[in-house]
């Protein structure tokens, strides 16, 4: 066994390795939003977050006056339909685990269920857009996709548009499946949006799971990922960047209750801005049944401009002693001054030097984003937000 | 023909505790077609005379000039610098994660000439000087500096001296990290360029084992932050006999 940790901080962040009160796994969990207080701000997992920009979505009193629309570009192989609330199928790959997912799963009207059917290979990725319920109105969602025994496939996940949105996404991954997503959260700078995602993952199955968010002014992500059986492999990527005055939360919970499974977490994200705030918090818990895991989780952060924020909390829990290995590392930095410095010394300009710099922060994980189209809309956007601050 | 001028160069390093002196009024002229070695003890200052001209953010230049050409460079951006025909190979050169060594390469590359070399003659131009410095293709796909060794860093600060072509040269501790063939690889790489271009050397050492391979016209012994003693070659011989105590205690003395 081995158990690895580095805990940088090397400005403007407040990266501490938080032992919880409780354990992780202990938290609450339920579909109904009574069963869930009402958070104040100070809870554990509300801490970072401005409460007031969530719009009521936490104290029940942002009621649903508008719909997400949702178009779907599926692959020939996969299957999309709309499902009401009574589907049997809904909620299998896990519980709300917050009020406002509780909120969520209380309030949807219709599902969006996506499936790839057993043993079947798609063809090409399956993109769901879905397109928020326009500036001043609320909406609540839930999307569930199945993967199938064997089946394999990548989906998209687009969030684009203005409103106030709440909800769930479930991965439901058979025995062997292979999937892959991305969930984009693209919004326009308006837009407040709460999702939870919970990712379940069967007996050998391999997830990738990519998370993108770059717009909004309130976002928070938590994927949530758990194991039915062992054998299973989970790659959690995400890629963020906060402007001026947003808000970007990703808050991780990877729970191995089961033996032989892996886990792997890379997020990465650049701040910029007045009031940019990103927060990112890793929770990893290796239950006692859980022996021979493996896991890994890295968060980095680059703070571009002054005035801009990143919190950075990893956590791992232990439970066994017979674990194949577990990490984690964390570091907020400033630009590297060296690192521009010596692109500079090489006749390149100052602007330039700072693309390629930020570039090369991203590349590993735009790496391994193989959805060409996808990779190719990040590296633009990446550029855009650039240009921006006129880096 | 270009000659860089350093003149009564005074220099610090600023640090949190505010801002420290170290070079002391240095004086070097070097002509292009000259080879200067400029040699000194650990901590004298040879390093931050380089990134002084170099413009590295954190030495300030209190006052002096440094001019190529009777411009001021002082007074030019870190880029600007390099554009105008100075190069610095460090003694640690930088990691740059993420930023492949061709693409990284070929963007210096451009900057350095006014326009995009043409794609066909660039690849095989870098190929070719890849390979005069014993370094395999592969490295052209890896990050810049990212995980390679001490002489390989090396090699790659002698490869960007080939291919950006300046007029003045600062070669910081090219020999430190250097196995004795990579040394002579590395000389190689050097002399041919100095042979082929009109360039003057800055040849920054603190052993004279470089000097069996590249040979310098004039020789320099730095400590306390100055030139304390100019020659020709008999003075590197004399360093190699007797070390530099004697120019320690003589910069001490300036000092006081
Ligand atoms: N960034 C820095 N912060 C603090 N002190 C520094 C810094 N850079 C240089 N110094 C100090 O300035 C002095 C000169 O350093 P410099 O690196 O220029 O010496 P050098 O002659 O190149 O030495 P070496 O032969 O070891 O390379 C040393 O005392 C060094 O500790
Ligand atoms: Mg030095």
């Amino acid at each position: 066994m081995t158990v690895t940790e580095e805990n940088t901080a090397n400005t403007a962040s407040a990266a501490e390795a938080v032992v919880p009160a409780t354990s992780r796994g202990e938290r609450f969990s339920s579909y109904d939003v009574e069963a869930f207080e009402v958070p104040g701000g100070r809870e554990e997992n509300w801490r970072f977050t401005p409460m007031k920009r969530l719009r009521g979505l936490h104290d029940g009193s942002a009621a649903a006056t508008g719909e997400v629309k949702v178009d779907a570009e599926a692959a020939p192989e996969v299957r999309v339909e709309t499902v009401g609330r009574d589907d049997a199928r809904l909620g299998e790959a896990g519980t709300p685990s917050d009020r406002v997912a509780a909120q969520a799963y209380s309030a949807f009207t219709g599902a969006t269920l996506v499936t790839v059917p057993k043993e079947t290979k798609a063809s090409k990725p399956t993109v769901v857009r879905i397109t928020g319920p326009g500036e001043g109105r609320t909406a609540f969602g839930h999307v569930q996709v199945r993967a199938e025994r064997f089946a394999e496939a990548a989906i998209v996940l687009d969030h684009v548009g203005s409103g106030t949105y709440a909800d769930n996404v479930e991965f439901v991954i058979g025995d062997g499946a292979q999937l892959t997503v991305v969930s984009v959260q693209d919004w326009a700078d308006d837009a407040v949006h709460v999702s939870e995602q919970h990712l379940r993952l069967g007996r050998d199955a391999t997830l990738k799971h990519i998370v993108v968010t770059l717009g909004g002014d309130l976002v928070r992500v938590s994927p949530t990922a758990t194991f039915a059986g062992p054998g299973g492999d989970v790659d959690m990527l995400g890629l963020y960047f906060a402007d001026t005055g947003q808000h970007q939360e990703h808050r991780l919970f990877v729970d191995h209750e089961a033996p032989h499974c892996k886990s792997n977490v890379l997020y990465k994200g650049a701040l910029q801005g007045d009031g940019a705030h990103a927060v990112w918090i890793g929770d990893v818990l290796i239950r006692a049944a859980a022996e021979g895991t493996e896991t890994f989780e890295l968060n980095r952060n680059l703070v571009l401009t002054e005035g801009a924020r990143a919190d950075s909390v990893p956590n791992l829990e232990i439970e066994t002693g017979e674990i194949e290995g577990a990490g984690h590392a964390s570091a907020t930095g400033r630009f590297d001054d060296e690192q521009l410095f010596y692109l500079q010394s090489r006749g390149i300009a100052e602007e330039q030097a700072r693309r390629l710099v930020v570039r090369g922060f991203f590349h590993e994980i735009l790496m391994r984003i193989d959805i060409p189209e996808v990779r190719e809309r990040l590296e633009n956007a990446i550029e855009a937000e650039l240009q921006a601050i006129g880096a | 023909m270009a000659t860089l001028e350093i003149k009564d160069l005074h220099a610090g390093v600023v640090t949190d505790e505010g801002s420290k002196e170290i070079l002391k009024g240095v004086n070097l002229t070097i002509r292009s077609g000259e080879t200067h070695a400029i040699m000194g003890p650990n901590g004298s200052g040879k390093s931050t005379l380089s990134y002084a001209i170099a413009g590295h953010p954190k030495y300030e230049v209190t006052s002096g000039e440094v001019l190529l050409d009777g411009e001021n460079v002082l007074d030019m951006g870190v880029d600007e610098r390099a554009r105008a025909g100075l190069f610095l190979a460090m003694q640690y050169p930088v990691e740059v994660p993420g930023v492949s060594m061709s693409n990284f390469l070929r963007s210096a590359a451009t900057a350095v000439r006014g326009e995009a070399p043409k794609l066909r003659h660039w690849v095989k131009e870098v190929k070719d000087e890849m390979a005069k410095l014993d370094i395999s293709a592969e490295f052209a796909e890896r990050s810049v500096n990212e995980g390679f060794s001490g002489g390989e860093k090396k090699r790659h600060e002698i490869l960007q001296l080939a291919l950006l072509r300046p007029k003045f040269a600062i070669l910081d501790e090219t020999d430190s990290g250097l196995d004795v063939d990579a040394l002579r690889v590395v000389s190689e790489g050097v002399n041919e360029y100095t042979a082929n271009n009109d360039v003057g050397v800055m040849l920054i050492t603190h052993y004279t084992r470089i000097l069996k391979h590249i040979h310098p016209d004039y020789v320099h012994v730095f400590a306390g932050g100055r030139i304390v003693e100019s020659g020709g070659k008999e003075l590197a011989d004399d360093l190699e006999e007797n070390g530099y105590v004697a120019y320690i205690e003589k910069a001490d003395a300036a000092a006081v």
